[in-house]
């Protein structure tokens, strides 16, 4: 049943991917149609994080650590990926509500659509990592071919939260505050600016519930320790997005002509 | 009628929506009137067993005062609602303009809403490229094609919305008081594009608050009436003349008369040729009112030349 389904979904977004085009092309020139740097700026918001937070810890959690600069950058650049994806996706149904009002069409199109913008941004993003990691004499190795894999499944997590909260937000609008409170928690939660050996094991373990973190981890293991992560951190990677995409999914088809009474 | 392919039938629809302060409220208010007992939500039936059936060509007017439930069972026929109860079948590609002008991005261009809309209507960036061109050239806009939405004015954007759903194909058409749009003109250009599609065999539904609309371009009606169906018949006439007897006089219960609605047509008729005759009776008179003064003018010509050989002859 399931096969049948993942069919049934690839021939549905072949049916409409010129809307899907269509609506990349929206997004991307509603974003940065009237501004002269365009995509800089929104590249410019991780950088600034980054000086700030390198400034403001370095003093207390970098003197013992190496390559404080690419350690943080990690974090932040997967933390900020997470952020922006999730904010821009839970905006992405209510916001097209007049499309799907009056037009019948899916309505995860719009999601979709959005997160190819800050896939985009990501990987700009990334690219300034690199450079960063190479300024830091970080030594590249062939293993950094295994970065894919992370990226990979934040995307579909990305995705699947997305989901989530776009459904969440069309009924109830004060979503996006707790969301925002939430997003904070958790940025203190992923230890972007610390590390957590000096925590209890059970502290750590309640790190290693944390997906965004265990994503940060998978991204240092192989940076700066140059090693593959264990098959477990593989699995678990995997396991939390499909989780993630198949609660979202499951919230989409269940209220899919019910939104429009929300709005 | 029963050779041509049935294209949509309702079958006994109802649709119901959730009314009250169930919208806008939060999580935070909701667990409070949850845990209060505040919380109200009222069912409210927008349609109530609706049934009709049009088949291969046929255009549909459906009418009825505000808030009689017609755009809910347009949603319904082009799939964004689900009915409560009963059934539809639709045989062929919808293609719904529900309040027009909205939908489109204030800050895209003409050109860009264009293929935005016709990829949300279905169709292929091929058949976009090869349309474009006729899609300005009818909603007459070539001037403002890199203008951002936002500066068109509101006949504008219906004009292009209706360029946009009526130059694509669909086999079935959905039109909600889109010929109410644009100027003069242009409302006689869309009314001729619209029979130049009912000739080319693409089924409409067609809602419109002008009755003459209905009248002229409809071969089937649906009139309904706070939810529910007073009727559905392909007496175009009579049921449109009882709708405007019921709106002049709005006390009496909306009812679908055919005996009453002929007598009344019939009576209309009669009435139009009397005057009619009547007229034609008075050119007649004035017709005739121009001979006698002819005749008298040149009498009098003939007169006063005739006055004016006497005096000569006097002199």
């Amino acid at each position: 049943m399931l096969p049948k389904r993942f069919m049934k979904f690839f021939l549905k977004i072949m049916e409409y991917r010129f809307l899907f085009e269509e609506l990349v092309k929206r997004d991307f020139k509603k974003k940065y149609k009237r501004t002269v740097l365009g995509m800089g700026w929104s590249m410019l918001m991780p950088l600034l994080t980054l000086l700030v937070m390198k400034l403001v810890f370095e003093q207390f959690f970098g003197r013992k650590m190496d390559h404080y600069t690419t350690y943080l950058f990690c974090g932040n650049l997967l933390f900020s990926w997470f952020s922006e994806s999730t904010n821009h996706g839970m905006m992405s149904l209510y916001s097209n509500s007049g499309i799907f009002t009056k037009v019948n069409l899916p309505k995860y199109l719009f999601l979709l659509a959005g997160s190819i913008q800050t896939l985009i941004n990501f990987a700009l993003t990334l690219l300034v990592f690199f450079l960063f990691c190479w300024l830091d004499n970080v030594h590249f190795t062939w293993k950094f071919v295994f970065l894919l894999y992370p990226i990979f499944t934040l995307m579909f997590f990305n995705i699947g939260i997305g989901l989530i909260l776009s459904a969440c937000f069309i009924f109830f609008r004060d979503i996006d505050y707790l969301w925002r409170v939430f997003l904070m928690l958790l940025m203190y939660g992923s230890a972007i600016f610390y590390a957590i050996d000096g925590f209890s094991p059970k502290m750590q373990l309640v790190f290693a519930c944390n997906p965004v973190y265990r994503h940060i981890a998978y991204f240092r293991e192989i940076v700066l320790g140059g090693t593959v992560p264990s098959l477990e951190a593989h699995l678990v990677l995997a396991g939390v997005a499909a989780l993630a995409v198949m609660i979202g999914a499951f919230i989409y088809c269940k209220n899919n002509t019910k939104f429009l009474y929300y709005v | 009628m029963s050779d041509k392919k049935m294209m949509l039938a309702c079958y006994d629809v109802s649709i119901r929506y959730k009314v009250g302060d169930f919208k806008n409220i939060g999580l935070k208010e909701w667990v409070i009137r949850r845990l209060t007992g505040r919380y109200k939500v009222v069912d409210f039936w927008a349609n109530r067993n609706i049934s009709f059936s049009i088949n291969e060509g046929d255009m549909l007017g459906i009418i009825g005062t505000n808030g009689a439930g017609k755009s809910t069972i347009l949603k319904a026929v082009s799939g964004i609602m689900v009915p409560t109860q009963g059934r539809i079948v639709c045989n062929g590609k919808v293609s719904a303009l529900l309040e027009l002008a909205s939908g489109f991005d204030a800050d895209l261009t003409v050109k860009e809403n264009a293929y935005l809309r016709g990829a949300m209507l279905g169709y292929t960036r091929k058949f976009m490229d090869k349309t474009y061109p006729y899609i300005i050239e009818f909603s007459e806009l070539a001037a403002f094609e890199d203008r951002p939405f936002k500066q068109l004015s509101s006949g504008m954007k219906s004009r292009l919305a209706f360029a946009i759903a009526s130059l694509v194909k669909p086999e079935i058409l959905i039109l909600d008081e889109v010929l109410a749009v644009g100027d003069g003109a242009f409302r006689a250009k869309s009314e001729a594009k619209m029979r130049e599609i009912i000739k080319g065999g693409t089924t409409t539904i067609l809602v419109s608050h002008t009755v003459a609309q209905i009248r002229s371009m409809c071969n089937k009606v649906l009139w309904m009436e706070k939810g529910r169906q007073i009727v559905f018949t392909d007496d175009v006439e009579g049921a449109c003349d009882c709708y405007e007897e019921y709106l002049k006089n709005r006390s009496i219960p909306p009812k679908y008369d055919p005996v009453a609605a002929r007598a009344r047509i019939a009576a209309r008729v009669a009435e139009k040729e009397r005057k009619a005759a009547a007229a034609r009776k008075l050119v007649e008179d004035a017709e005739k009112m121009n001979k006698v003064r002819e005749i008298l003018r040149q009498s009098k010509v003939i007169l006063s030349n005739e006055t004016v050989g006497d005096l000569k002859g006097v002199r």
